[in-house]
């Protein structure tokens, strides 16, 4: 809880602080665009999430990002199927590529890094193979106009996607925090062993992180890709991974696995937003912007183990 | 006794919460075994870390050849002498024995690249005084634990220890090895070198010290002098009192089968199948040397380490056990040897853990109810005297004892019919174990089927009612309470 507050503290004063240098900050269309993307990034950062809390990392999901916005083209520009059979394929797809990394990892025992940074390269290379290293679209979206509206609207002036996000966060913070499978998603993380000794199916578990994780990058790789509404195969996505880590690890979760919140993974997306959000409107050269959301997850980080080692210091005296 | 090559004054240690060590006294004499003997948790292990330099005394003195000297860390104790070879061997694997003796000062040519020649001269001298019949340039994985130790040993005396610390050597060393380790400290003896020798085998103490220190909560309980050396007298200043006192006797009288194991093939010793009952109501002790296939058999059982076609009935019904599930399911459990490792997460709090195994018991729709749990948690910790705030405390927090009690809490709160305890009291203090006896005990006179595997010989021809014998993967026998003794118990697991 402690460092879910630290990184929300963070947050607020930012906020504030950009209010005060730049009031169009709170001007309705920057903060309904700041929503739409928080509400995107949110979705597959909890997917994230989840892997990291069983100790576990997935690196493919910004290559998975291209894939899918590929696919989802050819399927609705050019093979004309109905949205909803396009939307259904691709989240099977995405789906399946979560379970053969869960396989890989559990069954053939190769460690999470390796088998997802394979999966970074092979499917960003399968992305430019199928796409032609040509940019894919959805024009003028005629035919999948609401399936579009998801990812570029509004309902009661609130974007689609950040009510995606909160109706996903909802379920999901159930699922981690109060449900049978939440408990023993932690118990794995925390210490595989003991958890088998306590009867539970750990490689079960860990796949099934894997298995969500591919379920809502498929979620919000069809909103990225109309968000977006171009897809260039050898960028689209690039980085996504890291910013879903970087979100996770800003609120809470722990890369050894077995610590993390719902909460602090949101208030993680929503702090990395407003840090680019920041670099906008203060006018600095968009190419700081890695620079920014770098420096600051390290002074947060160093902040976080700072206030660690007093808190042990006191606890030993 | 001549001038004490070391001699430990006063020494006083204190850690949250507790008072480790209390004004010990400690004096070694050139070429003199000293044997540091004491119960878990009695201070032995802080003395020694205070005298390798690890911790500081909080009050105290130490003298090496008569002269104070204070030691601020590991390089300064070095640096006089003392050598400290740990129980777990601080051996890198990946390096050869050269490597690993010499490491962080090797002999150098051109000012930066390693002298190999030199390197591996060297620590022939070494090893060879050892009887160690390696090459320096075997990677050290290849060798064995005992071989693995003299390693260590070769270490310490390569940086001209005059003064070697040995914590449980042979804790994880067979028979042959240990006879090994026995004479190469006899030769170091004889070379002057003076030897402080912590073991729980009393057998060995009796055999190699010249005299023993006992230590008892912390303080000094006694010494013993070579001719006054005996079994009793011994385990007497180490718990204070006759041990007769908490070893809870069992009734015996007891029936029919419950557990039949048949067929059981480990993955360790896959050419070894073992079959044998445990009776309703009885304590069957499962003893052996290290590395007999003990906890094997155990994990097998309990489906964590899956076997090849065992067949386990529980009361005339075959069950098919295919992973822990499975066991917990039929009410088969194990308290495994490395509680803080496989027995809990020790992260998360006492009620957590508890309820682990059976959360659905807990929960309505898949969502846990906490407070199902809290209450389940405090009614099992009240009813095995578990001392601890709340049960919202991490188990980490917890003494060994404690930690132990919940991982039985955790399967007492289900419906046990064969418990199986690995190393039940390893790292548990006097009172804790002879709660855990009693535990045991009740257990069983409620109709519980309990094995017990255990290195202790103590505890294993006290608390048994039969004692099951192993050796290399192998049942060697089978002792009914009339015709357990020491020697029948070694023989068997000697392989006799």
């Amino acid at each position: 809880m402690r460092k879910e507050l630290g990184t929300f503290v963070l947050l607020v004063v930012l906020c504030i602080a950009l209010a005060i240098l730049n009031p169009s900050f709170l001007a309705s269309a920057n903060l309904q665009n700041l929503a739409r993307l928080i509400g995107i990034y949110g979705i597959f950062s909890i997917g994230l999430g989840l892997v990291i809390i069983t100790g576990g990392i997935d690196l493919s999901v910004g290559s998975v990002f291209a894939l899918l916005g590929v696919l989802l083209s050819i399927f609705l520009v050019d093979w004309h199927l109905p949205a909803a059979i396009a939307v259904i394929a691709v989240v099977a797809i995405s789906t399946s590529l979560g379970l053969i990394n869960g396989f890989l990892i559990t069954k053939v025992r190769i460690q999470p890094f390796i088998v997802t940074l394979c999966g970074l390269l092979f499917y960003r290379g399968l992305a430019r193979f199928i796409a032609n290293d040509e940019t894919k679209g959805f024009g003028a979206a005629q035919g999948f106009e609401t399936l579009q509206s998801m990812a570029t609207g509004s309902l009661f002036g609130v974007p689609t996607p950040f009510i995606i996000l909160v109706v996903i966060s909802l379920v999901m913070w159930v699922v981690i925090h109060r449900s049978v499978y939440g408990r023993y998603l932690f118990a794995v993380g925390r210490n595989e062993v003991a958890a088998r000794y306590s009867g539970i199916n750990a490689d079960l578990i860990t796949a099934s992180a894997y298995v969500l994780c591919g379920l809502l990058a498929a979620i919000a790789g069809v909103l990225l890709a109309f968000y977006t509404n171009s897809i260039s195969p050898s960028s689209h996505g690039n980085f996504y991974e890291l910013y879903g880590i970087a979100a996770a690890v800003l609120g809470g979760c722990s890369l050894r696995g077995g610590e993390g919140s719902i909460v602090g993974i949101l208030i993680g997306t929503a702090l990395l937003q407003v840090l680019q959000n920041l670099v906008n409107l203060l006018g600095m050269p968009s190419s700081l912007n890695f620079a920014v959301m770098g420096a600051v997850i390290l002074i947060g980080v160093i902040a976080d183990q700072l206030l660690r080692q007093r808190k042990a210091a006191n606890a030993t005296v | 006794m001549s001038q004490p090559v070391l001699e430990m004054r006063g020494i006083s240690k204190r850690f949250p919460g507790v008072i480790a060590l209390n004004n010990v006294d400690l004096a070694v004499s050139n070429g003199e075994v000293v044997a540091l003997a004491g119960e878990n948790g009695a201070g032995k292990s802080t003395l020694m870390n205070i005298l390798g330099g690890i911790y500081q005394p909080d009050e105290g003195q130490v003298f090496v050849n008569g002269n104070a000297v204070e030691f601020r860390g590991v390089a300064d104790a070095t640096a006089r002498g003392i050598g400290f070879v740990h129980q777990e061997l601080n051996v890198l694997d990946n390096l050869t024995v050269a490597e690993n003796v010499f490491l962080g000062r090797e002999p150098l040519k051109a000012g930066f690249l390693i002298d190999r020649k030199k390197l591996n001269s060297a620590t022939k001298t070494y090893i060879a005084k050892l009887g160690l019949e390696v090459e320096p340039d075997t990677p050290l994985g290849e060798l064995s634990i005992a071989q693995q130790q003299m390693v260590e040993i070769a270490k310490a005396l390569s940086l001209n220890a005059r003064i070697l610390i040995m914590d449980e050597p042979t804790s994880s060393l067979t028979l042959t090895e240990t006879g090994q380790l026995l004479s190469v400290i006899a030769d170091l003896r004889t070379e002057g070198v003076s030897i402080i020798y912590i073991s729980h085998r009393l057998g060995e103490i009796r055999q190699i010290a010249d005299r023993v220190v006992v230590l008892r909560d912390g303080k000094n309980a006694g010494t013993l002098e070579r001719s006054e050396i005996d079994h009793d007298r011994i385990v007497k200043l180490m718990v204070g009192r006759d041990i007769e006192e908490f070893y809870v006797h069992g009734e015996g009288g007891v029936t029919s089968s419950f557990a039949e194991i048949r067929g059981l093939r480990t993955r360790r010793y896959p050419s070894a199948p073992i079959s044998f009952d445990v009776r309703k109501g009885e304590i069957l002790g499962i003893a052996g040397l290290v590395g007999a296939g003990r906890s094997e058999a155990a994990q097998a059982i309990f489906g964590v380490d899956a076997s090849e076609e065992a067949k386990v009935s529980l009361d005339g019904h075959q069950i098919n056990i295919r992973s822990a599930r499975d066991a917990i399911r039929n009410g088969i459990y194990l308290v495994p040897e490395d509680r803080r490792i496989a027995g809990l997460i020790v992260d998360l709090p006492i009620r957590e853990n508890i309820t682990l195994p059976a959360l659905s018991r807990y929960s309505s729709a898949g969502l846990v109810s906490k407070n199902r749990e809290s209450k389940r948690a405090a009614e099992m910790c009240e009813r095995l005297k578990v001392k601890a705030p709340s049960t919202e405390t991490k188990a980490a927090n917890l003494s060994g004892g404690n930690q132990q009690k919940v991982v039985l809490a955790k399967w007492l709160s289900l419906d046990p019919k064969l418990l199986i305890f690995d190393e039940p009291t390893r790292g548990i203090d006097v009172g804790a174990k002879s709660e855990i006896y009693q535990l045991m005990r009740d257990l069983a006179a409620s109709g519980v089927a309990i094995m017990m595997i255990s290195s202790d010989m103590e505890e294993i021809l006290r608390e048994s009612d039969r004692i099951a014998v192993m050796h290399e993967g192998s049942i060697t026998g089978i002792l009914d309470r009339a015709e357990a003794s020491e020697e029948a118990v070694m023989r068997l697991a000697v392989g006799h």
